[in-house]
């Protein structure tokens, strides 16, 4: 019954391209979520204290982003803009594509954490004398960052898983590459083998870091 | 005269159905592996609660296994591994045994979530009133943890009816896949992405909506 006979030479000779890749899947990654940290941040706030035309951009980048699928908006920034006469590098549509997609499920994150501050610590604030972006860079977004860490932590993991989607638009991170050389090799099974166990390596390693961190900077 | 051949042609009507057909499909997928696997997600979730630390050794870490890869990387392996042991699976197959496992694995921290969210005090209680365990279990737990991670489910379930999108890399033809198939002929993007976009929206934000409303019911 089982006649398959496995080949992992191919797979070893290949280790150091994909352990490569999987660093670019790394930087996509960190990058899409710092792009990510900074829109949904600002989406949040706009959503909140804004009103008229750029509260409803907020509300409906945030609703497009969380309700479609991530696919969905890699194939829009590719063959969409494509056919718009803007052509986009693999890379720019996958970082584009991710940190649209991770801007509006952590501008929801970022609503519900500045919700969970007390509007008396703003108050108190603006008592001692601070001005209004004083008081969110000093007191208002640190206190968030403390509730939407574990948020965070898990978009940044989700935003590696979503990485792999490179492989349906052509660009050559972890996904991508593990594709090219089986479909080069013909040893499809084991390549993705291999390649799994490395997102599953990436993965606990940002969870690891993620703890490691929360324990230095959480400690009070 | 010379007749001149195109090879790219409008979008019909005919396409429309095609389309729509397709949405179907993308329908009936999520369904079947998001009905079942709830029913395994609960169970094992329950597994999870009772099992203590052979429980989380066993079937959590493989649960872990499926959190921790990207899907589509899950699907190609199962799609490839299947023939090795005599499965002959189509991709619309090996698409939902993949997603019902991905269901049951984002399930089974929902579903223990929802056990220990049911204090322990109201649980003695109905046991010492005379309920047997598993009286407590449906009527008790089910029925107040079930609705403490109603909006944590239904995130799940609008997860896995996104990623659906992802079982197109098997060559199984939904939604995403088929507007990929009318976009190659008719050179529309932006109008065939449009419409795909404006299926997976309409299906997913009223029911996140009505999630966000519950949950705020919930929290009063």
């Amino acid at each position: 019954m089982f006649e398959y006979n496995f080949h992992w030479r191919p797979v070893l000779k290949s280790l150091p391209d994909l352990l490569q890749a999987g660093l670019l899947t790394l930087e996509v990654a960190v990058i899409s979520m710092l792009i990510g940290i900074t829109i949904g941040l600002c989406l949040a706030l706009m959503r909140m204290k804004l009103n008229g035309p750029l509260k409803w951009f907020a509300v409906s980048w945030i609703e497009v982003a969380r309700n479609t699928p991530v696919l969905f908006q890699l194939f829009f920034f590719g063959f969409g803009l494509g056919a718009a006469g803007i052509n986009l590098p693999p890379y720019v549509i996958i970082v584009t594509g991710l940190s649209f997609n991770c801007a509006g499920y952590l501008a929801e994150n970022f609503r519900g954490g500045f919700q969970a501050v007390p509007d008396t610590q703003m108050n108190a604030a603006r008592c001692l004398g601070m001005n209004g972006w004083q008081t969110y860079t000093r007191i208002i977004i640190p206190q968030v960052f403390r509730i939407v860490y574990h948020p965070i932590t898990n978009q940044m993991v989700w935003a590696v898983l979503m990485s792999s989607l490179g492989m349906m638009i052509g660009f050559r991170e972890l996904s991508g590459e593990t594709q090219f050389f089986a479909s080069r090799t013909f040893r499809i099974f084991e390549y993705f083998a291999v390649t799994a166990v490395i997102y599953y390596v990436i993965v606990k390693l940002i969870l690891g870091l993620s703890r490691l961190l929360s324990a230095r900077l959480f400690r009070y | 005269m010379q007749e001149t051949i195109t090879f790219f042609s409008g979008f019909g009507i005919s396409d429309f159905w095609f389309l729509a057909d397709a949405a179907l499909k993308t329908l009936w997928i999520s369904v079947l592996s998001i009905s079942v696997g709830t029913v395994l997600g609960v169970i094992f979730g329950w597994m999870l609660h009772e099992g203590k630390w052979l429980a989380a050794l066993t079937i959590g870490s493989i649960l872990d296994i499926f959190r921790s890869v990207p899907l589509i990387i899950q699907l190609v392996l199962f799609y490839n591994f299947a023939p090795m042991i005599g499965l002959n699976l189509d991709p619309f197959g090996s698409g939902v045994v993949i997603l019902t496992i991905y269901t049951a694995a984002l399930v089974s921290n929902v579903a223990r979530g929802g056990i220990e969210a049911v204090p322990t005090p109201m649980r003695k209680a109905s046991r010492t009133l005379g309920m047997s365990y598993w009286q407590d279990l449906f009527y008790i737990v089910l029925p107040i943890g079930g609705r403490a991670v109603f909006p944590a489910w239904i995130g799940v379930v609008l997860g896995v009816m996104k990623d659906s999108a992802l079982v197109s890399v098997l060559g199984y033809v939904e939604l995403l896949k088929a507007s990929q198939i009318l976009i190659t002929r008719t050179q529309e993007p932006f109008l065939i992405l449009a419409l795909a976009g404006a299926f997976y929206f309409a299906l997913s934000y009223p029911i996140s909506r009505y999630a966000a409303k519950f949950e705020q019911r919930w929290a009063q």
